[in-house]
């Protein structure tokens, strides 16, 4: 006696949140090669052929106790997953565009329900993040995936579920006008948090900024985010109107792209560090401020030119798209790193910061002020978040 | 011209793409019905249209108006090519046609295709204007309101009852015409689609004329079926019982909706034209000549051709006229005076009903159900191939030359069962029968009708007095103790029809009561209960050798006797082992298939407290001197005894003792049986031992004689109960629970085993069939887990052999969750309580008056039987005697069984049909033409989705139902040539089954309602070919589209009521765009 067919439809369409989890994670729901039908489909759990005939999903359900508790079988367990999973193949569909699932009819389900649905089905993992983070979303970096999956220990499944996500919302708010954030909630109805997250994903993606080398793997997506958050703000076209919420229709208020012109004038700031007065008038005013509340001032004395240099030349360097690429892996070079290697506590890099960008405004002889203050004000956020071990 | 229907095509949304290069579609919409065709502007380059079209604007008939449906295509433009069908929406516009159901339909429809699946959505507005029509001949019957709920609406009074109502037109099936082999899948899909949409719609019209002739205004219980009898042709039958109903809470008397015809007949003078129809219907309904829909032309045969009760039971000569005017509603509604027409139904005094307003059951006597086995062949009729040959090219527009015998064909085989439960009701000394159904199995050639219905004995006097005032009063003065009289047998118990052990009632002890009962209907509201209830099933396959024709049908039938019995047996030692007395609900269904039948019954036991106590199940073993043998014996005698306890605990059966009662441990009478009988139900011979100190005497006992026997007992005890916090019944409420709560989820659930040929025994198979039933209940169990504490509710199991060796079992049900701590009390009155909650609305159904008989005394409460009819069924007197063999040679088909279920069945009780012999009437063949319509349609929604709650239940827990927007009935067929890219066969029908609910769900939202009750999936035919890759799968699901309110939001919507209901328009005026 082999199952043919098995299926189970509700009205209101069950939906199993472990079993979605499972699914998300690309836990596969068929111990055959073929789906769904005769020969995958069918579930022969007697005694002889045991959990080696399981497949991943129903055993990693096993291994949760759900049979003591419920007193069920491993078959009823099968034909339970595999309802569940169909569910999910058909709503794939519908959530890789989410306001679709709200207006489908096909499934009648819970508007909690379906926010739940969407929510799990963007949500991505850190370790995969941090590997695609600042690539181009393209087929070449999709053939990457089985070493990332090797890499991650997700499953390749749900390492390509990831990156299409990644491709997918990147491919829609692409061309769009207006805040990106807002942008990626309404057209994938995401929470904030969320929508901010992928804000930053499509920030990087776009600008391809660097984070794969060996000596950024000591920061999180969540840095990472926070640095797209405050460049999205302040660096890109959208910025510039200084009302986001208010956006002129004129303006190409594009949240995706770095503010060219803004980069171009950076060049302005090399002066700080080429006109020698000025960088030892600057220095004396840093040093003047901080004396006696760094714990780490004679090392601060000591590198202050060196420090400056680093974060001046890094904005003067921003022209070139390689160096756009590179501003995270130079950020730690010239100034995260020096500072860790005297061991700055983290209140004085705060310190040194804000005394940094604020005397600038007493060099009578520096008249880019505006520019300065969009560069630093930025730039201090992300230096603060990104000095830690 | 008595209607004008609007159609507004709005939008479209979420299109395919049709265009490869632009990623985009040019869609356009095709608004179609009858013959008139309006079309849209192309909307360029969009996947959601905006076409905001005019009003297209069809005039038509109100019989077109019934019958067809309107169909809306959509479609993508193509310059070069031909145009690309997207998909279509069939809307039914019935419910826009009586005056308290929906005004408007509007909403977002799925948009379907027979291949793809729903493929977009798009917003239509429908709306009807409809002139009140004085044609005294009209054909229409708009205004008779549907439904598929068995007991009376919710918020309707039944004014009189008027009893059974049947129809059936026949066709011959696209699938199987010649032109299938050229055309197209899909082109054959839909052509199936809108026949049998049209079909329905007809024989709905046709219904509804019955309904107007017995002067009620609406169809309960009305039960629609499709046989697709293949090769010989499409059926589609429909059962229902007719009745007057009078709207709750309206502050004026409801009167029959405002074209009803029923009220203008009575002023229709009288027509002395003795054969109005010929002339009336052709220029009256100029449309339907074009189409191949039953045209009004009526010839005389084509009136024939329509299933009527009288037509096929009363001999022809002589009936010309009658016959004739038979069709003409008005007309025949006034030549036949009341008496007459009570006469008339009395021909088959039969109710769809399950559930009765108090009262008007006085006493239940037993299931009476009756099989025959038939060959459907058009091969051998030489006139039918006869006229083939001239009809073939043609054959859509005119069947009627031939066809004509068709249905009769089909209504004589429908007669002959009717007659047959008719007389078993009889025999129990019953005058009716309640709780009636019908249903077929077919395989091939070969077709089962089974018939089956509770014998009742309904209150008499209301059958003498039609006024309400009468029946209150003597519903006072009778005083029928309360929660018991139902169970008093109502044969005389000198003269029981078979044997069976009567006592005291154990509730008022003055009347006689049968130790078991079972029933098809539901539990009454007032019955006296202890315990809960719980479903009962009875498995059973059989193995059959191939055969042909006759052949297999002797063959079938040879077997049907032996299954019934022993699909009996095996109810009876379950509802033993369950400690219970009565079954309720009770559907026994055989299916037939290539090499074997399966019989599947399900029932919900209940413990009645006027029934005695069941005493225990003894095993007695043949060889008691076998020492190791007799230590088994005993051991599984253990076993039972301790599953009886347990289950008594379980199901919280704990009747009071009675005094007088001496309980005594069940020690087993030896009795004389035959080997046949080796499980047999208690029965005492000498009707002199009925008294109320039989405890001890009653005892099951099953002999274990054999390995056969072994395997039953053993398959008795291995029904797993559900797990706690879990209850499942098959009727409409759980005995015992009473709180609900209001989440519920109604599911459907398939699954199809494919047995390993090797070897098959009639063991083997059963415990197959055994482990796929119970197996699919875990499964259920497991799913809804998270609903516990929770009842699944109304589980409807269908069995069916689509193949050699493939078994496809489909459950619909209801999982209902309810409060632990109030369900834990069983007290009576809270039984009552719940009761009355889920029959909602009010007192007032009391009034009950039963038009069954005006001319009838209650002792001679049936018509002379015409005397064909006689002979026909004079052997169903005794269900015990042989079928009379001198019935008709005309018929080949073998009427084996029926059986009569009454109390308990005495092996001698099942009797052998006799099989007839001759082969040429029966032929089923195909054609008929009908219009059937089918409500197919999809749904809409508003902008945000609102949620329809589907149930099979006639109520929605916690909620009242307002309003009845009108019947669903909507049938639809999916056919995949990439089975494996779908997902398989499981991901191809899970995809259908949900895009069907879908469609459900948007047809009644856009009706502007928010639930569909008495939710049924009568068909769910599914064909794979895994070879070539290619499945196909056909569903027909029906049920009440209705309003509901929870009732905790009732008392602010109460004051906006009565306003809603003179205006029935609120609701959908609110989803008009």
């Amino acid at each position: 006696m082999t199952s043919e067919l098995d299926i189970f439809v509700g009205n209101t369409t069950l939906i199993d949140e472990d079993v979605y989890r499972l699914w998300l994670d690309g836990y596969s729901g068929l111990w055959g090669t073929v789906c769904g039908c005769r020969f995958g489909g069918a579930v022969v759990l007697d005694g002889r052929a045991g959990r080696a005939r399981m497949s991943d999903a129903v055993a990693l359900r096993v291994r949760s106790g759900i049979l003591e508790q419920t007193g069920a079988t491993a078959a009823v367990l099968q034909s339970d997953t595999m309802d569940h999973y169909r569910t999910f193949q058909m709503l794939e569909r519908l959530l890789h565009a989410p306001p679709k699932l709200l207006h489908q009819l096909i499934f009648q389900i819970p508007p909690s329900r379906q926010a739940l649905l969407i929510e799990r089905y963007y949500a991505f993992d850190e370790a995969f993040v941090r590997e695609v983070l600042g690539k181009k979303l393209s087929k070449g970096t999709k053939k990457d995936l089985d070493d990332i999956s090797t890499k991650t220990g997700i499953t390749l499944k749900s390492c390509r579920r990831q990156f299409d996500n990644f491709k997918r919302v990147f491919k829609v708010v692409e061309e769009m006008r207006g805040s990106l954030v807002d942008n990626i909630q309404q057209h994938f109805l995401l929470s904030d948090r969320l929508a901010r997250d992928y804000a930053a994903i499509v920030f990087f993606a776009n600008n391809r900024f660097e984070t794969g080398k060996k000596k950024l793997q000591y920061l999180s997506f969540g840095d990472f985010a926070f640095c797209a958050e405050l460049m999205i703000q302040n660096w890109t076209l959208g910025a510039v109107g200084e009302a986001p919420t208010d956006p002129d229709p004129q303006a190409d208020d594009m949240d995706m792209d770095l503010d060219k012109e803004f980069l171009q004038d950076l060049k302005e700031l090399k002066v700080l560090v080429a006109d020698k007065d000025l960088l030892d008038l600057h220095k004396s005013l840093v040093c003047t401020a901080l004396r006696g509340k760094l714990g780490v001032f004679s090392e601060m004395e000591a590198n202050f030119k060196n420090l400056s240099r680093g974060l001046v030349n890094v904005a003067a360097k921003l022209t070139h798209n390689k160096d756009v690429r590179d501003l995270f892996v130079d950020l730690v070079e010239k100034f995260v790193e020096p500072c860790r290697s005297d061991h700055w506590p983290l209140n004085d890099v705060r310190l040194f910061l804000n005394q940094y960008s604020a005397s600038v405004h007493s060099l009578d002889g520096f008249r880019h002020q505006a520019l300065w203050d969009r560069y630093m004000g930025t730039l201090r956020g992300c230096l603060l978040r990104l000095c830690h071990d | 011209m008595p209607g004008k229907l609007k159609v507004k095509i709005v939008a479209g949304r979420h299109l395919p793409v049709m265009d490869r290069a632009s990623d985009l579609t040019d869609a356009f919409v095709e608004v179609k019905f009858g013959n008139t065709t309006f079309k849209t502007d192309v909307y360029l380059k969009s996947l959601n249209p905006q076409w905001n079209s005019e009003w297209f604007k069809f005039e038509v008939d109100d019989e077109d108006l019934q019958d067809e449906p309107l169909q809306i295509t959509v479609l993508d433009h193509d310059t070069y090519s031909a145009n690309d069908a997207i998909g279509k929406v069939y809307i039914d516009i019935d419910p826009l046609l009586y005056s308290e159901a929906a005004t408007v339909i509007s909403g977002w429809f799925p948009i379907y295709d027979t291949i793809h699946g729903i493929r977009g959505e798009i917003n239509v507005v429908v709306k009807v204007d409809l002139f009140n029509d004085l044609n005294r001949f009209r054909q229409s019957s708009c205004g008779v309101k549907f439904f598929c709920t068995t007991s009376i609406p919710k918020c309707y009074r039944a004014v009189i009852i008027h009893g059974f109502v049947e129809e059936l037109v026949v066709n011959e099936d696209p699938e199987y015409q010649w032109i299938d082999r050229i055309r197209t899948p899909r082109a054959s899909n839909e052509a199936r689609q809108r026949l049998i949409s049209l079909m329905s719609g007809e024989l709905q019209r046709k219904i509804g004329l019955k309904v107007l002739e017995m002067r009620g205004n609406a169809v309960v219980g009305y039960l629609q079926c499709f046989d697709l009898e293949g090769e010989s042709g499409l059926v589609v039958r429909a059962i229902g019982t007719a009745c007057t109903l009078d709207k709750l809470s309206s502050p004026a008397a409801f009167l029959p909706a405002c074209n009803s015809p029923s009220k203008e007949m009575k002023e229709i003078p009288f027509n002395e034209d003795p054969n109005p129809n010929t002339h009336s219907s052709g220029p009256s309904t100029p449309l339907k000549n074009q189409t191949y829909s039953f045209s009004p032309s009526k010839s005389y045969s084509r009136q024939s051709s329509s299933s009527d009760t009288d037509l096929s039971l009363t001999p022809k000569t002589g009936m010309g006229s009658g016959s004739a005017g038979k069709e003409g509603g008005p007309f025949k509604a006034l030549l036949r005076q009341q008496t007459q027409s009570a006469l008339e139904q009395r021909e088959f005094p039969f109710f769809t009903l399950t559930a009765f307003p108090p009262g008007f059951l006085v006493h239940v006597g037993g299931v009476v159900s009756a099989r025959s086995v038939k060959l459907l062949d058009r091969i051998h009729n030489p006139a039918f191939v006869g006229i083939m040959g001239n009809t073939r090219s043609y054959k859509l527009l005119d069947w009627n030359s031939f066809n004509s015998d068709e249905p009769e064909t089909r209504d004589a085989w429908w007669a002959e069962i009717r007659q047959e439960i008719k007389s078993h009701a009889k025999a129990l000394g019953c005058h009716a029968v309640v709780g009636y159904s019908e249903s077929t199995s077919i395989c091939e050639e070969v077709c089962i009708l089974s018939a089956s219905g509770t014998a009742a004995v309904l209150n008499p006097r209301f059958l003498q007095d039609g006024t309400v005032e009468g029946c209150l009063e003597q519903r006072l003065e009778e005083n029928l103790p309360a929660g018991c009289g139902f169970c008093h047998i109502p044969y005389d118990e000198l003269n029981m029809p078979f044997p069976a052990h009567l006592t005291y009632c154990y509730n008022c002890r003055k009347q006689k009561v049968p130790d078991v009962l079972f029933t098809t209907i539901d539990l009454p509201m007032d019955a006296a209960v202890i315990g809960k209830g719980c479903l009962i099933q009875a498995r059973l396959c059989r193995l059959k050798k191939k055969a042909q024709a006759e052949a297999n049908a002797t063959a079938i039938s040879n077997l049907l006797p032996f299954m019934e019995y022993e699909v009996h047996t095996q109810l009876m030692n379950k509802l033993k082992l369950k400690g219970m007395n009565a079954l309720f609900g009770l559907r026994i269904q055989i299916s037939v298939g290539e090499n074997m039948l399966m019989g599947l019954a399900s029932a919900t036991g209940v413990y009645l407290a006027a029934l005695p106590t069941p005493g225990g199940i003894q095993i007695a073993g043949k060889t008691p001197n076998d020492g190791s043998y007799e230590q088994h014996i005993s051991h599984m005698q253990k076993k039972i005894n301790d599953t009886i306890a347990k289950n008594k605990e379980l199901y919280e059966i704990n009747p009071p003792e009675i005094s007088e009662e001496i309980i005594g441990s069940p020690i087993p009478e030896p009795r004389q049986r035959s080997r046949l009988l080796r499980s047999q139900s208690e029965s005492s011979d000498e009707v002199t031992e009925l008294d109320l100190s039989h405890g001890k005497k009653d005892a099951f006992v099953l002999e274990i004689d054999d390995t056969d026997a072994m395997e039953d007992v053993h398959s008795l005890l291995t029904d797993v109960p559900p797990p706690s916090g879990f209850y499942s019944c098959n009727t409409e409420i759980m005995p015992g629970i009473n709180n609900w709560t209001s989440e519920i989820q109604m599911f459907t659930s398939v699954r199809v085993i494919r047995l390993s040929s090797l070897n098959l025994t009639n063991q083997a198979l059963n415990k197959n069939f055994n482990d796929l039933c119970e197996n699919l209940l875990k499964s259920l169990y497991f799913k809804l887990r998270s609903m516990i504490p929770c009842c699944l509710c109304h589980v409807n199991f269908t069995v069916s052999l689509p193949e050699d060796e493939l078994i496809q079992v489909t459950v619909t049900a209801v999982a209902i969750t309810f409060d632990k701590n109030q369900a834990l009390q069983t007290t009576k009155t809270h039984a009552e309580k719940s009761l009355q909650r889920a029959s909602t609305d009010n007192e007032e159904l009391l009034q009950f008056p039963l038009e069954l008989c005006s001319d009838a005394l209650p002792s001679h409460p049936f018509p002379p039987a015409k005397e064909h009819l006689e002979s026909a069924s004079s052997n169903s007197g005794i269900p015990a005697a042989q079928r009379a063999t001198s019935v008709d040679y005309s018929s080949f088909a073998d009427r084996c069984s029926s059986w009569i279920e009454l109390i308990k069945l005495k092996a001698q009780t099942i009797r052998r049909g006799s099989i007839k012999t001759t082969v040429t009437v029966e032929k089923a063949s195909p054609v008929g033409e009908g219009n059937f319509r089918n409500r197919s349609s999809p749904p809409c929604a508003n902008s945000t989705v609102g949620v329809v709650k589907m149930t099979p239940l006639s109520f929605i827990p916690g909620a009242k139902i307002t309003k009845y927007l009108g019947i669903i009935n909507m049938f639809f067929i999916r056919e995949t040539t990439s089975l494996r890219e779908e997902g398989g066969v499981s991901g191809f029908l899970h995809a259908f089954i949900a895009e069907v609910f879908a469609m459900v769900r948007a047809h009644v939202a856009a009706l502007g309602g928010n639930a569909v009750v008495s939710y049924i999936m009568k068909q769910c035919v599914f064909m794979e070919n895994p070879n070539k890759n290619q499945a196909q799968c056909l569903i027909n699901v029906s049920g009440d589209a209705v309003v509901f309110v929870r009732e905790s939001e009732l008392e602010v919507v109460s004051t906006q009521q009565p306003a809603a209901n003179c205006q029935p328009s609120c609701t959908g005026g609110e989803v008009t765009t």
